[in-house]
């Protein structure tokens, strides 16, 4: 399966990324490389196994519904790249 | 005189508790040597001076942590430009653990980018060098730990693994580096790359250190509901003797094509040691593994990646790009925050769990994984630990693999089938190819740390490995 300039550009997207003309092209070569090697896979005739998305069998886990100290207004917006009073500013929304 | 090159941390610790040194006098000797030596290795991309409380106030051991691991008040990148200047505002499990031994941060390590990478070549901070051939790479991700530990710039550190990052830097600087069980170690406050597959370890000089290391760390964490109790206690190995212990030699984990001679060579010397030792050796098949191992994991590990990584936004940390608008400023950061391997790996994972592929991709690698952990499983019941090489090659050039991905994704061939059922590994020096050192692999069952401990720490003690790089004795 191979992936073109079309489909690459509708990936980069859905994945957010701003991709440079240059970059396009040399994704596009390393992406189908990749992506040639990985579909290896389905050489395997799997039809019957069932997948496997996490290496334990840890079924479930419960917290105690309590309430305890968690991290500041302050604290969680420490690290913002601009904040406004007790938010995270970002710009306005636009067309898309 | 302190002599960090040779300095383990079980020595550290005797020498601190006898009241030989001070903490202080040990932490200034590390600094000393990193003021010395790092500016050629570049293994740290942040030193601390001890003087906070967050570098931890204790009077013990200091200690390195890949810069993956969150840590508070001490700036954490994950060695990417997107992360640059992000200052965790607590600290991961590991390092509250860490702390409440009294051990000190010495600093942040170096690592490809999000942990992405075989060499550190892929660090948006320069790469880190060997201390055996600095023109050569100290493997990856985790190469800034094992480059530090092999350099004496820390007498051991943390390390994180995905699907090598702790066993093959440790193969290629010639140190003791575990991957531990998935679920053994809190993955809190780690920056998350592949949530099922990521695990933090320790690397260290000797197995004994290694396993004092992966003791603090290891245990249930009511903040990672994937962690669990540790069946049995860590035990500090001590014996030289593996009578009764059963070792299986997968075939094609020790003939993969393109296992250089001299690391094939190194491990077999290996192998006829532990059967001097009393273990019984016999041959065994991992095919499927070895075969499909790698495409499932450049399929898994990546689509988890593209989730992870969607976080980076530009809107509660890390860097953010001017824009006039919100979906221009998120597109336009990630463009100039992320380097090119996360950028491919987002964009073959989110290719691979998009609509119409995710069947023929994810869903079909998630039933590759189970064929691989039932593989595995099987050779269990009839072996205690298998052997195999670490890393196929010694450490290689700078610069040689950097122009082809595929060719670096080939560096974690040998380590990758275990990582993707869950399994414990550890690495062992076993010797020098070309002057550069070999490291041998042992994988066990689930929880079977102490297994690969007695068997890596009484070859260890046959081999008489010199872990001081040549060039720096």
């Amino acid at each position: 399966m191979a992936i073109d300039r079309e489909q690459l550009l509708h990936v980069a997207h859905l994945a957010r990324l701003e991709l440079r003309e240059d970059e396009i092209e040399r994704l596009e070569a390393q992406l189908n490389d990749i992506l040639e090697a990985v579909s290896k896979v389905s050489e395997l005739d799997l039809a019957d196994v069932p997948p496997t998305s996490h290496p334990h069998d840890v079924v479930n886990v419960w917290d105690q519904d309590e309430p305890r100290p968690c991290l500041s207004a302050e604290d969680a917006l420490a690290n913002a790249p601009e904040r406004e009073g007790d938010f995270f500013k970002v710009p306005p929304g636009g067309a898309a | 005189m302190i002599d960090t090159l040779r300095l383990t941390a079980e020595e550290a610790k005797r020498l601190l508790e006898a009241r030989e040194i001070s903490g202080a006098e040990l932490f200034a000797a590390y600094l000393a040597a990193i003021g010395e030596r790092d500016p050629e290795l570049h293994c740290y991309l942040h030193v601390c001076d001890g003087s906070t409380e967050d570098e931890g106030g204790g009077e013990g051991i200091p200690i390195a942590v890949k810069d993956v691991i969150g840590t508070k008040g001490i700036p954490t990148t994950a060695g990417s430009k997107i992360l640059e200047g992000y200052v965790p505002v607590y600290d991961s499990t590991v390092v509250e653990r860490l702390k409440a031994h009294g051990l000190r941060i010495l600093g942040k390590t170096n690592t490809d980018e999000f942990a992405m990478g075989s060499s550190t070549e892929n660090s948006a901070f320069g790469p880190s060098h060997n201390p055996w051939d600095p023109s050569r790479v100290p493997g990856g991700s985790g190469g800034g730990s094992a480059a530090a530990v092999s350099g004496g710039l820390a007498p051991w550190a943390l390390g994180s693994d995905t699907g090598g990052s702790i066993k093959q830097p440790s193969a290629l600087c010639g140190n003791v580096g575990l991957r531990p069980t998935y679920g053994t170690v809190s993955r809190y406050g780690i920056v998350a790359f592949a949530s099922s597959l990521d695990q933090v370890g320790p690397v260290a000089k000797t197995v004994r250190d290694c396993a004092y290391l992966y003791s603090i760390i290891a245990g249930r964490d009511e903040c990672d509901t994937t962690t669990v109790e540790l069946p049995q206690p860590v035990e500090l190995p001590e014996g030289a003797d593996l009578k009764g212990l059963r070792v299986g030699v997968p075939k094609e984990l020790n003939e993969a094509e393109g296992i250089e001679p001299g690391v094939a060579a190194a491990v077999q010397a290996a192998i006829a040691k532990l059967e001097e030792l009393g273990a019984e050796v016999g041959e065994c098949s991992l095919s499927l593994s070895v075969e499909y191992g790698m495409p499932c994991y450049y399929l898994i590990a990546p689509a988890e990646a593209s989730s992870n990584l969607a976080r980076y936004d530009g809107v509660r940390y890390g860097y953010r790009a001017d824009a006039a608008e919100r979906l221009e400023m998120y597109e336009r950061t990630r463009n100039e925050g992320f380097g090119d391997e996360p950028k491919r790996r987002i964009m073959v994972g989110t290719y691979a769990l998009s609509a119409g592929y995710y069947d023929a991709y994810y869903g079909q690698a998630q039933k590759v994984r189970t064929v691989i952990k039932r593989e595995h499983d099987a050779l269990f019941e009839t072996f205690d630990a298998l052997v195999s090489p670490t890393s196929p090659t010694v450490a290689f050039p700078l610069g040689a693999r950097t122009a082809d991905p595929l060719a670096m994704y080939l560096c974690d061939l040998l380590t990758i089938p275990s990582c993707m059922a869950g399994l414990p590994g550890l690495n062992v020096p076993c010797g020098l190819s070309e002057g550069l050192p070999v490291g041998l692999q042992l994988i066990g069952p689930q929880f079977a740390e102490n297994t690969l401990f007695r068997i890596g720490h009484a070859l260890e003690q046959a081999i008489g490995f010199d872990p001081v790089p040549e060039r720096l004795r």
